[in-house]
């Protein structure tokens, strides 16, 4: 069986997106700048898209920006707002712990800059409450960037309750939206949420392309100057194409999402249900309010990099936050932020399902995930440690 | 996946000589569980010679091949072999591992010689110390 697990990494292409696609690569190819007709048909192309992705969020059609993913979002919309703030002597900026590396090492580049950032610490459950946002703002707090749902542990953010927080404060509220759209509502306007990031590959559209939300009268910096396309603030000839599988896509998953969000997470559940049998497991991240597709387990001596391995070998393709897979020394910061020490950390196993799971194929996964870690552990010097006592378990 | 050779991820799926030997003459673990990487070997010496060895391993896919390549690169072997046997040995052993995996076959080569040592230190034979580095020594790990 090949079962691909592992949708909060990228996704299929869904055909609806594909068919989308396809027109505008050798018929439609125009450049949407040209004034002949077959660049004009382009341009209603990319004007029709924007329309499309703007409806799905609840916006106006000029407050999209087409940016080349989710990373270039964030990072236009963090430096966006801290040159907003900076204009005004306001040089502090609020986010969490587990956000995406596009968020906290752009943040990183700012505090070499002479910004201060405050990172809220994520509760066990992993997430962060308003209340926390509000006791952070400070008179001189610029922007507040809370990620919508982690892409790691899939908890969901109390986005609505943060973004009225920060409206009642005055201060700006970007959110890293990449995991949430095409899968969870999203209402920037009721959510008071002023700028989102969203990656089209994240929900069955194409990869390299992205949005970014950017409420009306909020001055965006450019991250790529040249010809005057997306409103003259990010240069470069649209990728059409791209972008029509993207508004295809989101449109299609936000045309299904209470159906899609409850099939796929009575899968999960099935998912968590079946793996908490294994001894010496912990769920990571809050059991209900998660990502629909999202299974994340830590276990208790075994290394995630040769979980993975063998789990690929079972054709299940899986991801896990060990050090051996982050590709640095440490365990994913996201599981750290959590609390879980470095060495259950190690042991971790992101399972990220999509609609087109069934129940057979969750049921086989259960299986496979049992006999792998069974069979590491039985060649594990932690696992013989920890069941004959020599050291502690840490979870139940 | 690419990121192996075919022999090391041969030596991961079928690794050779797992296992424990509960009446071992030398017992040797390095790692730390913290780095995500613990091993341990066994060791059955006769007459100086490695009659039987054994591993259990803690980490990644190659962490694992290379405690089953370098075990099976002693076995049978005299003692004093095995304690020249060298990280890149065991790594060319498995077509080469990629640059930021090499430490594991660093950890193989402790592994042995902390087996080792724990062997002399039972048998209160005399040792040149400074053939026997110390794990704290390595910075590999952040932790
Ligand atoms: C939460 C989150 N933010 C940002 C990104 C980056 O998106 P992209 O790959 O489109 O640049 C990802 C995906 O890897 C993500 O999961």
């Amino acid at each position: 069986m090949n079962i691909y697990a592992d949708n909060a990494a990228t996704t299929k292409m869904s055909r609806t997106a594909v068919d989308a696609m396809l027109p505008y690569l050798d018929q439609i190819y125009g450049n949407p700048s040209s004034l002949h007709s077959v660049g004009q048909r382009a341009n209603e192309a990319l004007a029709s898209a924007r329309g499309r992705v703007a409806a799905c969020l609840g916006c106006d059609a000029g407050e999209i920006i087409f940016t080349s993913g989710g990373s270039e979002a964030d990072n236009q919309a963090i430096i966006s707002a801290a040159r907003i703030g900076e204009r005004k002597g306001k040089k502090h900026i609020i986010s969490t712990a587990f956000e995406h590396h596009a968020v906290l090492h752009t943040l990183n580049k700012l505090e070499k800059e002479g910004f201060e950032v405050t990172l809220l610490d994520v509760h066990e459950n992993g997430l962060v409450t308003a209340r926390q946002v509000e006791e952070a703002i400070r008179e001189d707090t610029c922007l507040v960037t809370v990620m919508y749902a982690n892409n790691e542990i899939g908890t969901i953010q109390p986005i609505g309750e943060i973004g009225a927080v920060c409206r009642a404060k005055g201060v700006l509220f970007h959110t890293d939206a990449v995991q949430a759209a095409g899968h969870l509502h999203i209402d920037v306007k009721e959510q008071n949420i002023d700028m989102l990031s969203l990656s089209a590959h994240k929900f069955h559209g194409p990869k390299g392309i992205g949005a970014l939300y950017v409420k009306k009268g909020i001055a965006l910096t450019n991250l790529i100057e040249g010809g005057a396309q997306e409103r003259g603030k990010r240069a470069g000839t649209e990728n059409i194409p791209a972008i029509m599988g993207m508004a295809a896509a989101l449109e299609e998953a936000c045309g299904s999402i209470d159906e899609n969000a409850a099939k796929v997470s009575a899968l999960r559940d099935r998912l968590i249900a079946g793996l908490s049998e294994i001894p010496h497991g912990v769920l990571n991240g809050d059991a209900v309010k998660r990502l629909p597709g999202n299974v994340n387990f830590c276990f208790e001596g075994i290394e995630g990099e040769s979980l993975l391995l063998l789990l690929d070998d079972k054709g299940v393709c899986a991801s896990s936050g060990s050090a051996c897979t982050s590709g640095s020394l440490d365990p994913s910061h996201v599981l750290l932020a959590i609390g879980r020490p470095h060495e259950i950390a190690h042991g971790s196993l992101r399972l990220t399902i999509s609609e087109e799971t069934t129940q057979e194929e969750v049921d086989y996964l259960i299986g496979a995930v049992k006999e792998v870690v069974s069979y590491l552990r039985g060649m594990s010097p932690v696992w013989r440690d920890l069941e004959s006592g020599k050291s502690k378990f840490v979870t139940a | 996946m690419a990121l192996y050779s075919d022999k090391v991820m041969d030596h991961f799926r079928n690794p050779r000589n797992v296992g424990v030997i509960e009446d071992a003459d030398g017992v040797g673990e390095v790692g730390n569980a913290k780095c995500g990487d613990i091993m341990k070997i066994y060791l059955k010496i006769d007459n100086d010679i490695i009659s039987d060895v054994k591993f259990e391993t803690f980490g990644c896919g190659s962490a694992i091949a290379s405690s089953s390549m370098a075990t099976e690169l002693i076995k049978g072997r005299p003692v004093s072999e095995a304690l020249e046997l060298s990280n890149k040995a065991v790594a060319e052993a498995l077509d080469g591992l990629p640059a930021h995996k090499m430490h594991c076959s660093v950890l193989a080569e402790e592994a042995i010689k902390a087996a080792v040592k724990d062997y002399y230190d039972r048998n209160g034979i005399e040792y040149d110390h400074a053939q026997f580095p110390d794990c704290e020594s390595c910075g590999h790990c952040s932790v």
